[in-house]
């Protein structure tokens, strides 16, 4: 422990684990892990059902058998680890300002600066459900981590708004510790989660999905006694006189996540209010030169597989910018939305810097048959992929080989055809 | 037996009790939650009016001045957050312009110092984000923002280190009278009562008397909206009292959020309950003021009480009927504004009566709290080196570490809830609304009083967080 470090990276989940080793691998010869909890793996030590892994390892994991891989790895390297240590302030001469009970408080010069702070869940605040302010509303993770982590139950009878990933692994896994899990609620007429969790956590254990639904009230004056869940129309109100009642002692909620970027806003690089995360460039270099992310600071992802393959490009990155400096912006292409399309990470590559391809991944707006994914620029189409369909909650990903990559002057336009 | 009784601990039991402990004198101060703060005082819009808005000659104004001119200071002694930073009632039409300056005569009545209105393009440099269809404002530069909880629980703090004996969870079900002493549940014994029982004071004057008052509890609902639009606008604006309604406010709070509401519905006097129809006005309402702000940027929907009295004006002083027995009644808006004077006129009346005339020798009256927040780099690396407990961060969205939670819960009155650690040091009121942080502080509370986690409530007694351990059915 000293305190200048070629690559210092902030969070000790699957992100950084990832980045740090691929720093590490790629040219820096000092690297730090600072991370706030008592323990290397981030969220994934929470997440103790299995389906980690199939795509990086070639085989189904859980999520601490996923981050005990990389933990290993990095145990085998000579990379640095604070833990139970918070980042409080990164500034742009990259001083890392960090503080921790057993180290104090800590400043540290980084050459280089990589962004692993993951996402955090939306709350009832975000979605102003009405009510009382009674207890027993506790957001999907959070009930996650009093069960799986510390052994207690939140509640007993249990509505689930949302039916993001969490929210379908916790109907499950709260049936399985014996609660009632009356209804999963959806606001939108398709499911927000993936189709194996579906199947896996709901109609395998016969748990009714409300889609086109949502909690209108709140009622319990100490406890929630009870939730109203509504019909809602095209536009998502509520339809007067749809009105049921479930009588519950819990609502969780898996209503999305948000990029936690706020050492990053303060730092003032450039945000894209699509993600709400950093703006990146092909190597997920951010708007200011030496500072990389990746993983869900960047864009919330459904799978951690491509958390780690993303962050091996960060980690790569920054390896490189302290090893050969500075990477030049001469020619470079932005991404741009095209039709149902509601974002695309990288927004920027330099043509110089990519070496055999390059992944651009992300989401359309809404489920559609039968497409192609075309990248086009101007009239000239760079590229196009076939696919059976896509929904909103599964991240796409294609590779732009660099030769039809450099047939594309000024930007990638990505866009969903629907096959005639 | 003991010289006086104050029934509730708001922020009037609260300015009392804290004026009361300065003197000789034994006190006795019964609340029925488990903690301080805990109703009106905890959901309100958490300004100190300037004092244009009462009718002039009313209690309300003249109380609403006068605290206004006193509280400021007194956060600064007490180390709570308030800051002066002015208000603004905006007009877009000719009436409202007649209303404006109603209301700035009424200022000019009241006393109010260094109002003015205020037109365009002025109105725009003071406040880019104001609708420009605005064309004049009240500008009062007296009004202050505050964090009402945190003010009324130092309140307490300093009173109980002065001696005032709090006794929580004590509802006050019976109040009877032996010659000139009162009898409060049968047990406690003094000849002076003071009833500050917010919402519920007439039930509280109803235990001794036929009440000839009645408090309607009046709920207002508010939206509170993530920093990120805390900077929208600078001062608190408020719309321009109509036929249809108050119109709803605008303001940035002392943490730096922004606070946007209220509604105005009767409701019971336990009914905190946001509602659709509620939440509609507010949106549709707020815009009119602040057009680009981003409600979806909320954090926190709550919803709060006022005790708004029959009579239209506070009930402050001796009950005309029972010797001895103090109203402190109907503290709707500026209550807040206006708890701290009445405190001190309360102090005097009962010194009229000969009751606590000398002031303790060594009292106290100033509260210091540390955060970690507002400390330099260099203050941080120094205080931690000292207190390590203050290097781990628990609460991240507001960076409130661990020695301030332990701060908090060591202090008397001690929190035995989330949300009276949350109002205590901020942890939990931020954007992840203690998503991350519930369950650490949780075991904090649990550790420090030596009680189950399972034990810990959410707020108040009954909401409880877990309801068990798992693999409890597992002998089944």
């Amino acid at each position: 422990m000293n305190n200048r470090y070629d690559v210092v990276v902030i969070g000790g989940g699957p992100a950084g684990l990832a980045s740090a080793i691929a720093a590490r691998q790629n040219g820096a010869k000092s690297v730090l892990i600072i991370e706030r909890d008592k323990e290397l793996g981030g969220i994934l030590n929470q997440c103790i059902h299995n389906g980690f892994g199939l795509h990086h390892f070639k085989e189904e994991l859980t999520g601490p058998e996923y981050a005990g891989k990389y933990i290993d790895e990095v145990d085998k390297t000579d990379i640095d680890i604070l833990l139970d240590t918070m980042v409080i302030e990164i500034t742009p001469d990259k001083m890392v300002y960090c503080s921790s009970s057993i180290h104090g408080y800590l400043m540290i010069q980084a050459k280089s600066i990589i962004l692993n702070m993951g996402c955090r869940e939306r709350t009832r605040g975000a979605i102003a459900i009405p009510g009382t302010r009674a207890s027993g509303v506790f957001t999907a993770g959070a009930a996650q981590r009093y069960v799986n982590i510390e052994g207690y139950m939140p509640g007993k009878r249990v509505v689930i708004l949302g039916s993001g990933d969490i929210g379908l692994i916790m109907a499950r896994r709260m049936t399985l510790e014996g609660a009632k899990v009356l209804a999963v609620v959806e606001v939108m007429p398709y499911s927000n989660g993936l189709n194996r969790n579906i199947v896996q956590c709901l109609h395998d254990y016969d748990i009714p999905l409300y889609l086109s639904h949502t909690i209108t009230d709140i009622v319990g004056k100490s406890r929630v006694e009870k939730v109203v869940v509504s019909k809602v129309d095209e536009n998502r109100n509520p339809i007067e006189g749809t009105e049921m009642e479930f009588d519950c002692d819990c609502v969780l909620l898996s209503v999305g996540l948000i990029p936690e970027n706020e050492l990053s806003n303060a730092l003032g690089i450039e945000m894209d209010p699509r993600t709400h995360g950093p703006i990146v460039y092909e190597n997920m270099e951010t708007s200011m030169e030496g500072v990389f992310a990746s993983g869900n600071v960047v864009h919330v992802h459904d799978l951690v597989d491509f958390v780690s393959l993303e962050s091996e490009t960060a980690g790569m990155g920054a390896g490189r910018y302290v090893s050969n400096g500075e990477v030049s912006k001469n020619r470079f292409v932005r991404t741009i939305n095209g039709d149902n399309i509601s974002y695309v990470v990288p927004q920027y590559i330099r043509k110089d810097n990519v070496e055999k391809s390059v992944e651009l991944s992300f989401r359309v707006r809404r489920p559609t048959q039968q497409v192609n994914i075309v990248v086009k620029d101007g009239d000239t189409i760079i590229a196009k992929f076939k696919k059976e369909h896509v929904i909103p909650s599964e991240m796409e990903k294609i590779s732009i080989p660099k030769i039809l990559l450099e047939k594309a002057d000024k930007e990638l336009v990505v866009s969903i055809e629907e096959d005639a | 037996m003991y010289d006086c009784i104050i029934i509730g601990a708001g922020i009037s039991g609260c300015s009392l009790a804290f004026e009361l402990s300065k003197y000789s004198g034994k006190v006795l101060w019964l609340e029925k939650n488990n903690d301080v703060a805990d109703e009106t005082t905890k959901a309100n819009s958490a300004i100190i009016h300037a004092g244009y808005d009462p009718e002039p000659n009313t209690l309300m104004a003249k109380y609403n001045i006068w605290g206004n001119k006193i509280i400021p200071s007194l956060c600064k002694d007490l180390d709570v957050p308030c800051k002066n930073i002015g208000s603004l009632v905006v007009g877009f039409s000719e009436e409202d312009d007649r209303t404006i300056e109603m209301l700035y005569k009424r200022g000019v009545q009241n006393g109010v110092e260094n109002q003015r209105i205020i037109k365009q393009p002025e109105l725009s440099v003071m406040e880019p984000n104001l609708n420009s269809d605005c064309t004049s404002a009240l500008y009062a530069p007296s009004a202050c923002i505050i964090n009402p909880w945190q003010f009324a629980i130092a309140l307490s703090e300093v009173a109980i280190q002065n001696g005032v004996e709090l006794r929580l969870n004590e509802e006050v079900t019976s109040i009877k009278k032996d010659g000139d002493i009162f009898i409060v549940n049968d047990t406690y014994k003094a000849p002076l009562v003071v009833n500050c029982a917010g919402v519920m004071c007439d039930h509280v004057t109803g235990l001794i008397k036929k009440p000839d008052y009645k408090i309607t509890p009046n709920k207002g609902e508010y939206y509170l909206l993530d920093k990120s639009q805390g900077n929208m606008v600078h001062h608190v604006i408020f719309q321009c009292p109509t036929k249809i309604g108050k119109g709803v406010l605008v303001a940035p709070t002392v943490d730096g959020n922004l606070i946007v509401g209220p509604t105005s519905t009767n409701t019971d006097a336990d009914d905190y309950s946001t509602t659709s129809a509620g939440l509609k006005i507010i949106r549709e309402n707020a815009v009119k003021s602040v057009p680009n702000m981003k409600l979806q940027e909320n954090i926190r929907t709550f919803a709060g009480l006022r005790a708004r009295s029959d009579t239209k004006d506070f009930i402050i002083g001796e009950d005309k009927d029972i010797h001895n027995f103090f109203l402190i009644a109907g503290m709707a808006s500026p209550g807040l504004s206006s708890a701290s004077a009445i405190a001190l006129d309360i102090v005097r009346m009962m010194q009229e009566k000969d009751y606590f005339l000398n002031l303790k020798k060594n009292y106290v009256s100033t509260r210091k709290v540390v955060r970690f927040k507002e400390m330099s780099h260099e203050q941080r690396k120094e205080y931690i080196e000292k207190h390590p407990e203050y290097g781990r961060i628990i609460c991240r969205c507001e960076t409130i570490s661990e020695g301030e939670i332990l701060d908090a819960i060591r202090r008397s009155p001690k929190p035995v809830s989330l949300d009276g650690i949350k109002r205590r040091c901020n942890a939990g009121m931020g954007r992840c609304q203690s998503g991350f942080c519930g369950p650490r502080v949780q075991e904090i509370l649990a550790n420090e009083l030596g009680v189950s986690q399972l034990d810990i409530v959410l707020d108040k007694n009954g909401s409880y967080i877990l309801c068990g351990r798992t693999k409890e059915n597992g002998d089944e």
